[in-house]
């Protein structure tokens, strides 16, 4: 959606600060190069999705984003600041698994974020605020459909269910960024798809920028407006660990012009200073 | 062929199963004891079931002169009493260090030493240290149970809170909870139903504790008794009364069962 705002937008006006931007960036364990010289901008409304080989780095690169952890080398900016080496509510997450609270009915995991904002010392919501709080937690249920399901528990609600939960309790918090790592890794085809239309559902109702990790091209392709691959560029057979990985490939996708063809694929293959990752300025 | 690894009775067949070896020490008791009264009407070792009966019924019944008690209340009054204190008090401990060490990697290099050495120092050899400091009334007794199984406690549910997935402490932050949000409303409902576990596991430990604690220095209480009659060889005293504390460890085992069913039905779908 903004891909096509900026790309409407006259060339004069003021560009507006992408709400990421990876400035050489290195993420090492010791002697592990996981990831190098990543260099890229995510502007806001983006719907990222990233795919790539086992071990290429993807959920590493996603923990940068969620701040769980720092980069070794090089700057991450978040809204044109530099981010904090912590998560916060800014930024949503769901996880393949574990994302839910197993012992929180499914309204009481979606009311636990609007109560740790409310209420840092007690955790807890009483009375009129409460129940404001609980109307919040309802509507956004609603829009997950899991309504009918209000009062279970987590153990007792399917993957796709489970799934849908987590969407649900990170949506409540209005985050910047929705981070998604293989979120539907563990359901089948059919489920599948029924989340695919949720998501893209959500992240154009919500104005959402989503980063979203994939095993599947498929998906990557068909609910992203861009798709980097991250994979070694080069590779040194008697020392694995030399080097890390990278976004190899950054493809734009114009989307909803009909027939969401593929656009000006750029293949980064000269490195960081020619790495053009703004969609906006390549369509 | 079916292997027998794959044969499982049914309901019926396994309460039938376990009934057996139960019956079948029943009954080698109560022969054994008939032969040796057959030797020697006057024996001692062996008592006949009647005789436990008639013994238990005068400790049940009886109101003791000396303390105008009935002794088998009093006893088990005093006893249980010693119990809950002491697993209160560990309990207490064990869920504050242990949610503070499952929670905080800071609590856990700083306390997580000193308690692995606390834990391998042999309860029962620090018994004269709390007699020394405490004297010989209830509360050198109770802080024996206490130091007995408070370390094991703590550090089990340490180790369980550390085992949560790291995802929800991840998806707490996101969600804007502090630590301390994140200790009361992730981390502690989460230890509840583990405590109950741990607490069952203790339950042995601290009746070996109590009985050691009664047996040394005390004038009421299970163990006491039991030590007491010893010096008359008193079987048909000692056995009901072993009888009994295994009905209470039985009862108390059984209740912990049910509070944990009953009050943490969203951890029944991943104990099965
Ligand atoms: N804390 C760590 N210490 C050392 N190596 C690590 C650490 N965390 C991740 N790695 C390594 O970084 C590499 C990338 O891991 P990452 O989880 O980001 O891969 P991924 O692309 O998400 O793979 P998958 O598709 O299997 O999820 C792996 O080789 C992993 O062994
Ligand atoms: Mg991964």
């Amino acid at each position: 959606m903004t891909g096509q705002e900026n790309a409407n937008a006259p060339q004069s006006l003021p560009k507006v600060a992408p709400l990421l931007q990876f400035r050489n960036v290195w993420v090492e364990y010791g002697e592990k190069v996981v990831l190098e010289r990543v260099n890229l901008e995510i502007p806001a409304g983006a719907f990222v999705s990233v795919v790539g080989p086992s071990g290429a780095g993807k959920s590493t690169f996603l923990r940068l984003i969620l701040g769980q952890e720092a980069p070794s080398r090089g700057t991450v900016l978040f809204d044109g600041a530099r981010m904090a080496a912590e998560c916060g509510p800014d930024r949503g997450v769901v996880f393949q698994r574990y994302s839910v609270f197993p012992h929180l009915t499914v309204i009481g995991n979606v009311l636990f974020g609007l109560e740790c904002a409310a209420a840092p010392v007690l955790g807890r919501l009483f009375g009129a605020r409460r129940r404001a709080a609980l109307a919040e937690a309802d509507a956004m249920l609603d829009a997950v459909g899991l309504s009918s399901a209000r009062d279970q528990y987590p153990a007792q609600l399917s993957g796709g269910m489970q799934q849908r939960l987590a969407l649900a309790q990170a949506l409540v918090k209005h985050p910047r960024v929705l981070l998604l790592d293989e979120p539907f890794g563990a359901l089948d085809p059919g489920i599948r798809v029924d989340m695919h239309e949720l998501v893209t559902g959500l992240w154009r109702d919500h104005g959402l920028t989503v980063v979203m990790v994939t095993h599947d091209i498929g998906e990557a392709f068909k609910l992203g407006t861009r798709v980097l691959a991250f994979d070694k560029r080069r590779h040194d057979p008697h020392a694995p660990q030399r080097y890390g990985a990278t976004a190899t490939y950054d493809v734009p996708l114009l989307r909803k012009t009909g027939d969401a063809r593929m656009a000006n694929v750029t293949q980064n293959t000269a490195g960081p200073a020619a790495a053009s990752d703004h969609p906006a300025e390549s369509a | 062929m079916t292997r027998l690894i794959n044969l499982r009775p049914s309901r019926r067949g396994r309460i039938m199963a376990g009934a057996v070896p139960i019956l079948i020490l029943a009954l080698t008791y109560a022969l054994a004891a008939a032969l040796r009264h057959a030797d020697n009407p006057a024996d001692k070792v062996l008592p006949t079931v009647g005789a436990m009966a008639s013994a238990l019924w005068r400790m049940a019944t009886q109101v003791d002169p000396v303390s105008g008690q009935i002794t088998l209340l009093a006893d088990t009054v005093a006893s249980l009493y010693r119990l809950g204190a002491g697993l209160a008090l560990a309990t207490a401990t064990a869920l504050t260090l242990g949610l503070l060490l499952g929670v905080l990697p800071l609590a856990r290099a700083v306390l997580g030493p000193v308690i692995t050495v606390i834990a391998v120092i042999p309860p029962i050899a620090v018994l004269p240290i709390l007699f020394i400091a405490l004297g010989l009334g209830e509360a050198a007794k109770i802080a024996l149970i206490a130091i007995g199984i408070a370390p094991y406690m703590t550090r089990d549910l340490a180790a369980h809170v550390a085992g949560l997935p790291a995802e929800q402490f991840i998806k707490a932050q996101t969600l804007g909870a502090n630590s301390w949000v994140v200790a009361i409303r992730v981390a502690l409902p989460q230890m509840m139903p583990r405590l109950i576990e741990t607490l069952r596991f203790s339950m042995g430990p601290a009746w070996v504790f109590l009985i050691a604690a009664e047996a040394i220095a005390s004038d009421v209480g299970l163990g006491y008794r039991i030590f007491l009659v010893r010096r008359y060889l008193a079987m048909d005293i000692i056995l009901p009364y072993v009888a009994w504390i295994s009905l209470l460890a039985i009862a108390a085992d059984a209740l912990l069962q049910l509070a944990s069913r009953k009050g943490f039905p969203w951890a029944q779908g991943a104990a099965r």
